[in-house]
């Protein structure tokens, strides 16, 4: 045939991109933890180029968020990033007060400080437990997941569910603490420590991990800025943002704590800087737990703000009013039509909701601007020019959660 | 300065960025919620005036979405487009709103101001429909590249269109 001639000729010329290798990575692979999706373009086992992709679990949390009142969406943050669900109930309910312009008690603003640190503690311990077990540091990931299973615990006492919370209210919080949580924390605080020295003797100066996170998936302090980093990731490269020392929500303004920051930018830095937070966060624990103020843990329901207690439901008249008054469409809370945004720092960066209100209970816009999606939007640039089993440990000390990431 | 009303609702407060803005883009549009300073620039000035605001010192670039003023009472356009700057130097915020209209929501990519830009853009793009001239890579992100609406506009239903039944099955033999 005429044509097969020229065809033979341009494959002998082969484009200089032929040798490269693709390799679909994901989106069902055990170092990706969640459902996200890499292709990679490999020379040999160097990665050339990769191309991130999202969108497998995104079921439009946005979306419902206009159509559940403020309470009921609590419910959806939870399964947003579920490694540390507290963390996001403080968030969504951070954000809703602003907009509403509610102010919270102090033992409320304690407990949720409180709540907030363990969550970020217990995010910590899975993300680097994560790292540990991508690079083959298997019993470092079974010493995080045990203190993990304590911080259920002290949940599961708290309010009844380990995983999904759903713990904070407008105005308030679901359960107050009670002698029995408040004794099984301070156990956590004196104990945790020993193990946080244990996982560190593990790993610090562990060769084999040493080598494979040192130098690798290297952050510079200009592209995290230029890149939107912030959190643990910004830190590592020596950004030194943090909100709660920055712009003092709840009660972290009452509380002596460190901010941890590395300049290396590495997944080495990343790795230390998330095992240093845990030691500040248990420092911040330690001083609320014992510095706890007295009094109501909610709003009054005079302001009518929150939820009542089911005592006062079952045994006063204002207390059944309240809540049914609550329950009801259109006859809960005076909703500005405003628009307002509050973040908090949540483990993973900076967490905030961009809320439109019009009047009514619902959101009529609830935006929530996601950590996870402006660091793996930076993951191929952090990969370029490393290793195929780089990807697992660049991933990992990244912490992206899918479900956070997709909504 | 003007007082503030116990409402807490709009005050016109003095401030930098703010005086800058107005002697860049002609009078804009300054308003204070909950402490938090916002204003709001002329759309076909919009990557100037980022650009002003970078310059004067907000490095980092916190979110940019949209909201669907459709059903919103008193809205004079469609869609509002919201971006939220930070520093790292010190505790300063900003919020910058512009308005983009239909049939062709269109408006300046800030990408060659800030690289986060990027993927929240194409967030936009994919839940909006609105258009960012001279973004390098304006694709889908979180709806498969087959969808055809723009799920989070407001006439859209929440329960979608069907369009789930008719995604394509890819099975073992053609995958």
């Amino acid at each position: 045939m005429p044509t097969a001639q020229p065809e033979i000729e341009s494959s002998s010329e082969a484009r200089s991109e032929d040798y490269l290798w693709t390799l679909n990575f994901g989106p069902q692979h055990p170092a990706t933890h969640t459902t996200l999706r890499l292709v990679l373009k490999l020379e040999g086992e160097r990665v050339v180029d990769a191309v991130p992709e999202m969108g497998y679990l995104h079921s439009g949390f946005e979306k419902i968020a206009e159509h559940l009142t403020f309470n009921q969406y609590v419910t959806v943050t939870d399964r947003m990033n579920y490694i540390s669900p507290m963390a996001n109930n403080v968030a969504w309910h951070h954000s809703v007060e602003t907009l509403l312009g509610v102010n919270l008690t102090p033992r409320c603003t304690y407990i949720r400080t409180i709540v907030a640190e363990l969550a970020r503690i217990s995010d910590h311990l899975l993300s680097n437990g994560a790292v540990g077990l991508d690079t083959g540091a298997f019993t470092y990931f079974l010493y995080a997941f045990y203190q993990r299973e304590v911080i259920y615990d002290i949940f599961e006492t708290l309010c009844g569910a380990r995983f999904t919370n759903s713990y904070t209210r407008v105005g308030g919080v679901s359960h107050d603490f009670t002698p029995l949580v408040i004794e099984k924390i301070r156990a956590f605080v004196k104990t945790f420590p020993k193990t946080l020295n244990d996982m560190q003797r593990l790993l610090n100066r562990n060769r084999i991990f040493v080598d494979r996170t040192q130098g690798v998936g290297i952050l510079t302090k200009e592209e995290a800025i230029n890149r939107g980093a912030t959190g643990p990731v910004a830190r590592a490269s020596g950004v030194t943002r943090d909100l709660r020392r920055d712009d003092p929500y709840l009660a972290y303004g009452d509380f002596d704590f460190q901010i941890s920051c590395a300049s290396a930018g590495d997944c080495y830095s990343r790795y230390l800087i998330r095992m240093q937070e845990m030691r500040e966060s248990l420092k911040i624990v330690e001083q609320a737990i014992e510095h706890l103020p007295s009094g109501p843990v909610n709003v009054g329901n005079n302001e009518r703000t929150t939820l009542p207690t089911k005592n006062q439901v079952y045994s006063t008249i204002e207390g059944t009013i309240s809540h049914f008054e609550l329950s009801m469409s259109n006859r809960g809370f005076e909703v500005p039509c405003e628009e307002s945004y509050a973040a908090i720092e949540a483990p993973n960066g900076e967490l905030g909701f961009y809320i439109v209100g019009d009047g009514e209970d619902q959101a009529y816009r609830a935006r929530c601007r996601p950590p996870s999606v402006l660091n793996f939007a930076m993951f191929p640039h952090l990969i370029r020019g490393h290793t195929l089993s780089d990807v697992v440990a660049v991933l990992g000390s990244l912490n992206i959660i899918a479900a956070e990431l997709d909504r | 300065m003007t007082k503030t009303s116990d409402t807490g609702t709009k005050t016109v407060i003095e401030n930098a960025h703010v005086r800058a803005l107005n002697a860049f883009c002609g009078p804009v549009e300054s308003s204070i919620y909950r402490k938090q300073q916002r204003v709001i620039v002329p759309t076909e000035k919009s990557f100037d005036a980022l650009s002003l605001l970078k310059d004067r010192g907000f490095d980092l670039f916190i979110d940019v979405t949209c909201v669907d003023y459709l059903e919103y009472r008193k809205a004079k356009h469609r869609y509002g487009l919201v971006y939220l700057l930070a520093s790292t130097m010190n505790t300063e915020r900003l919020t910058v709103r512009l308005f983009v209209d239909d049939p062709k929501p269109t408006v300046a990519s800030v990408v060659p101001l800030w690289e986060a830009a990027n993927w929240l853009e194409r967030e936009v793009w994919d839940l909006f429909g609105v258009d960012f001239t001279g973004h390098p890579d304006l694709r889908r992100l979180v709806m498969p590249e087959e969808f055809t609406a723009h799920p989070l506009r407001k006439d859209y239903p929440l329960q979608g269109r069907g369009e789930r039944h008719n995604f394509p099955v890819i099975t073992r033999d053609h995958s």
